[in-house]
């Protein structure tokens, strides 16, 4: 016997795929994505995809202009820089460490951010207290502030500047995510939850986290875009990644003084910042929009 | 016999202090005891404020009571045992809206105090929620689908399966009508009825709307700030009401029914 069914199509989107189809409405964001997902790919690929080492010295070809120049090469598409480092390689490589750190430091922040939120909405009274505000005093400073006291400390280096970038970006994580656990704890499907029997652990994981995932995209590429910034601004500065590692500030930076005899070594990787931020944002900006409208339909 | 549930003097005190030097504003609920027998109606009325819905969460055990026991079929139960009460009482809330998670299908929230509280495994829990769906007259596949795809009359059709699902002996309902449109609202009483029929359940409820408290209870508590002022069988305390807050009740319903 066929079984009754009052709904003619036997096709029941998950909570993913209802965000994909409200994510698709928007082409703006959609376009975001894909050229996200380029850069995606130069991070995974980028010893691949890239036609030279990005630190080997080319000695006999010094600062070729890009291909599309008279006197140009095919062989440098993006031209050489004034010791003979193939600009197409770095940009690849720079991409990816630029991109690549940043996204790890956005992880471990929220990771570290979201776990002591969670513990600080869950208990209550001073204990809450001293987990919330135990690293508000990083807010009041600025990034590169705590970035030039720690290499001050510790020393100049990218790893340095990686610390000071992903303890600067999880206070917010923590008060976000301590208001949002607080605000939900009140609700009524918190208290069925309770009522069911489940333990603090069970409730944060299985009741709580699945309705946080809006929060957390947004606050997450927020992070990103400000971990990128940040990066890559560290090391314009002299104070993150250091001269021969292709990161895009630092080649911002080298390209400062040959920028008159040829205008794309600083052109390229600025113009790869902001890409980048500018694709972080619109997917972020198209993931919360396309968030809030699967709930109402 | 026992009594399916039965309360003795339970009581409750809260005190919120308004400000450092603000006077103390204190709410007691005065001894409450009443019992209910398998199949039977308690009605809960009273004004806001009155501690109607208090007496239901300590009855479900959101909050522990100052004084006073909660006997199950003889049984005492243990205010800090909440595992051994949800078995046994469940509660319908008020908002089925907020009630409700919005990040998890109805399969998962029926299925969740399954998991908790029983030995099931996945097969037999997945029968339990598609049969607990059909018993309150949603389709199997209700059960994919998620808190805003439903109607208000759906939402509590699901707050009133997850109730049943771990297939209580007392079902307590915090006003479980009011936010439905008089249709729905009868729809969902006399399923609630039909059910009770059926599995035997002892029903505590909370409602300002006296035609339905006359309609399907069988005894009736009548609460003022904390105190209970009147109980007894529904149909007597409707008849002859003993005190004067009670009259008046009836009376405004009366005015209501015979203009």
């Amino acid at each position: 016997m066929p079984r009754f069914s009052l709904y003619q199509e036997e096709y029941h989107p998950s909570p993913l795929q209802h965000t994909w189809l409200a994510f698709r409405q928007s082409h703006v964001a959609v376009i975001g994505l894909w050229i996200l997902g380029f850069f995606a790919t130069l991070v995974v690929f980028a010893p691949l995809i890239a036609p030279f080492d990005p630190v080997q010295q080319h000695t006999d070809t010094l600062l070729i202009p890009p291909a599309w120049e008279p006197n140009g090469s095919i062989e440098h598409l993006f031209g050489t820089d004034s010791v003979g480092r193939d600009v197409l390689s770095r940009l690849v490589y720079g991409c990816r460490m630029t991109l690549g750190i940043s996204l790890i430091l956005v992880l471990l922040a929220m990771l570290v951010g979201v776990a002591i939120g969670a513990l600080a909405g869950m208990t209550r009274g001073v204990r809450s207290s001293v987990l919330n505000h135990l690293l508000d005093s990083l807010l009041a400073i600025p990034t590169l502030l705590i970035a030039i006291i720690i290499v001050a400390i510790l020393g100049v280096g990218l790893v340095n500047s990686m610390w000071a970038i992903s303890l600067a970006l999880i206070p917010q994580f923590v008060h976000n995510t301590r208001d949002f656990v607080r605000n939900e704890m009140k609700k009524d499907y918190v208290t069925a939850a309770r009522l069911d029997g489940a333990n603090k652990v069970h409730l944060f994981f299985i009741t709580i986290l699945p309705n946080m995932v809006e929060m957390l995209v947004v606050q997450g590429t927020m992070a990103l875009s400000i971990a990128i910034l940040d990066i890559s601004a560290l090391g314009f500065l002299g104070l993150g990644a250091q001269a021969p590692s292709p990161e895009l500030g630092t080649m911002l930076s080298e390209g400062l003084k040959i920028a008159y005899m040829s205008p794309s070594s600083i052109a390229l990787p600025g113009s790869a910042i902001f890409v980048m931020v500018l694709s972080v944002n619109l997917v972020g900006d198209g993931l919360r929009s396309a968030l809030r409208n699967r709930m109402r339909q | 016999m026992t009594a399916l549930l039965s309360v003795q003097d339970l009581t409750y005190t809260i005190r919120k202090r308004q400000g450092w030097l603000g006077s103390e504003e204190r709410f007691t609920l005065s001894p409450v005891s009443f019992e209910i027998n398998a199949g039977e109606t308690l009605a809960i009325i009273g004004d806001n404020g009155s501690g109607k819905s208090l007496l239901a969460r300590l009855l479900v055990g959101a909050e522990r009571p100052s004084g006073g026991h909660i006997f199950l079929n003889g049984q005492k139960l243990d205010p800090f045992n909440i595992k051994q009460r949800c078995l046994n009482i469940r509660m319908i809330f008020q908002h089925s809206n907020e009630s409700l998670n919005p990040g998890l299908s109805v399969g998962r929230i029926l299925e969740e105090p399954l998991k908790l509280n029983t030995q099931l495994d996945a097969r037999a829990r997945q029968e339990k929620v598609v049969n607990t769906l059909k018993l309150v007259g949603l389709l199997p596949d209700h059960q994919f689908f998620y808190r805003h795809m439903l109607s208000d009359g759906q939402r509590q059709r699901v707050g009133l399966a997850r109730a049943l699902v771990l297939d209580p002996q007392v079902i307590v309902a915090d006003e479980p009508f009011a936010a439905l449109d008089p249709s729905v609202r009868s729809q969902t009483v006399n399923l609630i009825m039909a059910l009770q029929r059926e599995l035997g359940l002892g029903f505590v409820f909370i409602s300002h709307n006296l035609g339905i408290v006359r309609h399907i209870s069988d005894r009736l508590l009548v609460m003022q700030k904390g105190l209970v002022v009147e109980s007894g069988k529904t149909e007597t305390v409707f008849n002859w009401p003993k005190s004067e807050y009670t009259e008046k009740l009836v009376m405004a319903h009366q005015s209501l029914i015979n203009r």
